[in-house]
């Protein structure tokens, strides 16, 4: 088992990036995919962003311009936004907790597996004949009129990345209540943890709707059911109501963990203990059960009546109470402390007003009556955007920089990492604010044009030169990975200095077993409370001993890979309503579930024991050797 | 506690499935796998209640046409039977029984096995007689959409109580494996409840509703 550390080969690494079941491994695997499909996004943006620079323009045609919004939404939601956030998850709650791993580190590979196949398959639709084009939300009125097979890579794709989210959700449910050090108690958590938690619940019982909402409309598109076509007797509204009972959690499960982030990077640099550690658990959790009970407020306008309006109305406007709660607290936290400014701490600083904003103008919209005039015109898109961005990707952009040194040992330039808060910052008002204003000047979202002479030529240029500003400021930011990467500068456990929670007493990047020995935890803030008396390491709560570790596996590669066969077999089965079935459609379909379905079975015969690193082992490694 | 170790009945603990800390978080994480299962059928129950009896004209069957209750309440008797013999197998994995274990299961197997004949049976039954298809109407739709989710599920615990069946003959019972088939039986518990709201809610609201 144990040998000095020799450089692997390309090959090796390959293979054991493929295999591997390590969080922290996962989580780098998470944030290479999630950041890809990031950039992949803001291309997309941009080229809305050209489209609409000015009147009548002609940069895309009208159905490139729509299959180009849709994967806009789809791919940041999904594929940047969750995975990202995944890859940080990943990285710091395992290790927050007092943890060696997550409670199933095969089930974490899986759930990384089937969310990169899934987005893969849904971005090879731009090559196979068609993106998605009914925007993100899919309306069944409008993606079962859809031509081509853009709409079944979405219902497929989603599909496969939402079994992956899922059974994620599930792991970090199961790692933070059975998984936690001696004394790491519920109310010790770190609010990152407790951001991860109660967005784990939220993807358990969120997701389950939209599985079902695709499969119907799966089956509508390709397998010639009628859920959703009327003159059957079927019902579109059915698939509203799912998608958004989905899609307002879905909001929660992103911003949550953002809120977490925020709540672990402004206790640090203002050098004081979060303020009101209760009542942001509780807000957290109240959030986490308003976000369930306001789904409606998407479909003011569908018309469910006076009644049910209202009732959504007041629900939404509740969710106010608890956000607001966790404002004051950050906004508390600062007061009085020793604020030290560093790039995370700008993103926090840039992200309360900038989220204070998009949270107001969410409020004026779950007023009904007003929501019939605001319904779809750009007012909606600059109110998202200021909580998506101003929320999510702060708080990403804030974790990159954060938790970049724990991650791969080495720290982003401070430096370019202000020029790119600078101009994204910049960037990101300029481009939003000014939509408010042409929202409510009557610009309808979703269109892949407008009229000269209507006073919406200004507003739109301004916006277009706000996202030119981001995208140079993510150049900046990726040129700024490849520097560090290039320099290879090492830094310590605590490189921030004021790192309050575990993560930061072990090594950055940590040993693959995390603790040598599980830490015993006597208070919020573990680490924190340790330096503060002297100590130079954690409180270790056992005696050192072997430890036992999971094997490496390539079956979770072969399950999603099994279901990314399976899923063009579907597309192409001879009933699918495009017309254009294969005869070979069916078999794949079967050989894809054949192979899929195999390994499940071949995971279950054999017995996986794991292995055990022995103490001798770890005691040579804190004399420089290496186990491994 | 280490799970490859040989146990007999006089050491063998009173909740196997829960000794070591990977028993602990799959009892954990199999409950919570539940919990989406049942948004899952929620989903399912909602869309049957919307699209109920919704067909395009009144050549297409609608509930109180179709079902046959006696057929379905023996469906019901042979899926509630299958959940006890389930428990006995538990009963014997806590007192160190392999053999009365594997019988039991193996009866459970039968039992499922029965049910999904019946079921396929049924099916082809409004095929042919009704010309009650999948894609003949929004109801049918639903109508096989729900019930047949809950057959995949039956299908898919059969093969999976099979393989656990198989995988253990030789290898006998030990910490590694009792969390297996304690989270298996979990699982056939919670098709036989979900078959329990089918039956009230598709064939007896359909019959009398």
């Amino acid at each position: 088992m144990s040998s000095v550390a020799v450089k692997k080969g390309l090959g090796a690494s390959v293979w054991e990036y493929l295999t591997t079941v390590d969080h922290k491994k996962i989580a780098h695997l998470y944030l290479g995919t999630g950041g890809f499909f990031f950039l992949l996004g803001g291309i997309e943006a941009l080229f809305i962003r050209i489209q609409l620079m000015k009147p009548n323009n002609n940069f895309v045609n009208e159905q490139l311009f729509n299959e180009i919004m849709t994967m806009h939404g789809t791919t940041m939601i999904f594929l940047a936004a969750m995975p990202i956030l995944f890859a940080f998850m990943n990285a710091v709650v395992p290790i927050q907790i007092g943890a060696r791993d997550v409670a199933f580190p095969f089930l974490n590979a899986l759930g990384f597996w089937l969310f990169f196949f899934g987005g893969m398959f849904l971005n090879l639709s731009w090559f196979l004949g068609g993106a998605p084009d009914a925007g993100w939300t899919s309306y069944a009125s409008l993606s079962l009129r859809s031509e081509g097979h853009g709409i079944d890579f979405y219902t497929l794709g989603l599909q496969i990345s939402g079994f992956g989210t899922l059974i994620s959700g599930i792991n970090f449910l199961a790692t933070i209540i059975n998984m936690r050090a001696p004394g790491m108690s519920f109310m010790r958590m770190p609010l990152f943890t407790w951001t991860t938690f109660i967005a784990s619940a939220l993807i358990l019982l969120a997701f389950p709707p939209l599985t079902i909402g695709v499969f119907l409309l799966m089956f509508d598109r390709l397998f010639g059911s009628n859920f959703f076509d009327v003159t059957m007797g079927g019902n579109t509204i059915i698939w509203e109501h799912f998608f958004w009972i989905f899609g307002h959690p879905e909001v929660y499960i992103l911003v949550l963990p953002a809120f977490g982030i925020f709540s672990e990077i402004i206790p640090t640099f203002s050098r004081k203990r979060l303020f009101g550690y209760s009542s942001m658990v509780f807000a957290t959790v109240l959030i986490g059960f308003l976000g369930f009970m306001v789904w409606a407020h998407h479909m003011f306008t569908t018309g469910l009546g006076n009644v049910a309006n209202a009732i959504f109305a007041i629900a939404t406007m509740a969710i106010a109470v608890p956000t607001g709660i966790k404002i004051f607290n950050w906004l508390l936290t600062m007061w009085g402390g020793s604020i030290k400014i560093t790039v995370p701490m700008l993103y926090a600083l840039g992200f309360i007003p900038s989220f204070v904003i998009g949270g107001v103008t969410g409020v004026m919209q779950a007023v009904a009556p007003l929501d019939y005039q605001l319904h779809d015109t750009y007012f909606i898109v600059a109110h998202f955007h200021y909580v998506i961005i101003g929320g999510v990707v702060f708080g990403i952009l804030a974790a990159t920089h954060f938790y970049w040194p724990k991650m791969f040992g080495t720290k982003l330039s401070e430096k370019m990492g202000y020029v790119t808060f600078t101009l994204f910052f910049i960037g990101f008002h300029c481009t939003f604010f000014i939509q408010h204003f042409l929202g409510l000047m009557g610009m309808p979202r979703r269109v892949a044009t407008f009229l000269p002479g209507q006073g919406l030529e200004l507003g739109n240029l301004i916006s277009s030169i706000g996202a030119m500003l981001m995208a140079v400021a993510v150049i900046i930011l990726l040129f700024n990975v490849v520097i560090t990467s290039i320099r290879n500068k090492k830094v310590g456990a605590d490189p921030w200095e004021d790192g309050r929670t575990m993560e930061w007493a072990i090594a950055s990047p940590p040993p693959f077993y995390n603790f040598k020995q599980t830490p015993l935890v006597r208070g919020l803030d573990t680490w924190w409370l340790e330096k503060m008396e002297g100590k130079k390491e954690l409180t270790p709560a056992e005696p050192l001993g072997d430890i036992h570790m999971p094997n490496n596996s390539i079956i979770p590669f072969f399950i999603s890979l099994g279901l990314f066969v399976a899923a063009f077999g579907a597309m192409y089965n001879p009933l699918n309503s495009v017309g254009d079935g294969k005869s070979w459609g069916l078999p794949v379909l079967i050989i894809g579930l054949g192979i899929t379905f195999g390994s499940m079975l071949i995971r279950s015969l054999r017995d996986d024991f794991g292995y055990h690193i022995h103490k001798e082992d770890l005691l040579e490694d804190d004399k420089g050797g290496k186990v491994g | 506690m280490n799970a490859e170790e040989r146990y007999t009945p006089l050491n063998w603990p009173d909740h196997p499935e829960t000794q070591t800390l990977e028993g602990k978080n799959k009892f954990l994480g199999f409950w919570l796998f539940l919990a989406g299962e049942t948004v899952l059928f929620a989903s399912l129950f909602a869309t049957y209640l919307a699209l109920k009896d919704s067909v395009p004209d009144s050549s297409h069957p609608l509930a109180k046409d179709l079902f046959n209750l006696p057929l379905v309440f023996a469906m019901t008797m042979i899926l509630l039977t299958s959940s006890i013999t389930s428990v006995y197998a538990i009963y014997h994995m806590r007192n160190y029984h392999f053999k009365k274990m594997q019988a039991w299961f193996v009866i459970t197997v039968l039992l499922g096995a029965g049910f999904l004949a019946l079921e396929i049976y049924e099916f082809t039954h409004y095929v042919h007689e009704y010309h009650f298809t999948f894609g003949s109407s929004a109801f049918s739709s639903a109508y096989y959409t729900l019930v047949g989710t809950h057959g995949a599920h039956v299908t898919f615990g059969l093969c999976w109580i099979i393989a656990l069946l198989v995988r253990n003959a030789k290898r006998g019972l030990n910490l590694y494996n009792a969390p297996k088939y304690y989270v298996a039986s979990l699982y056939w518990h919670f098709i036989d409840v979900v078959w329990v709201f089918i039956f009230t809610v598709v064939y007896l609201i359909g019959k009398v509703g």
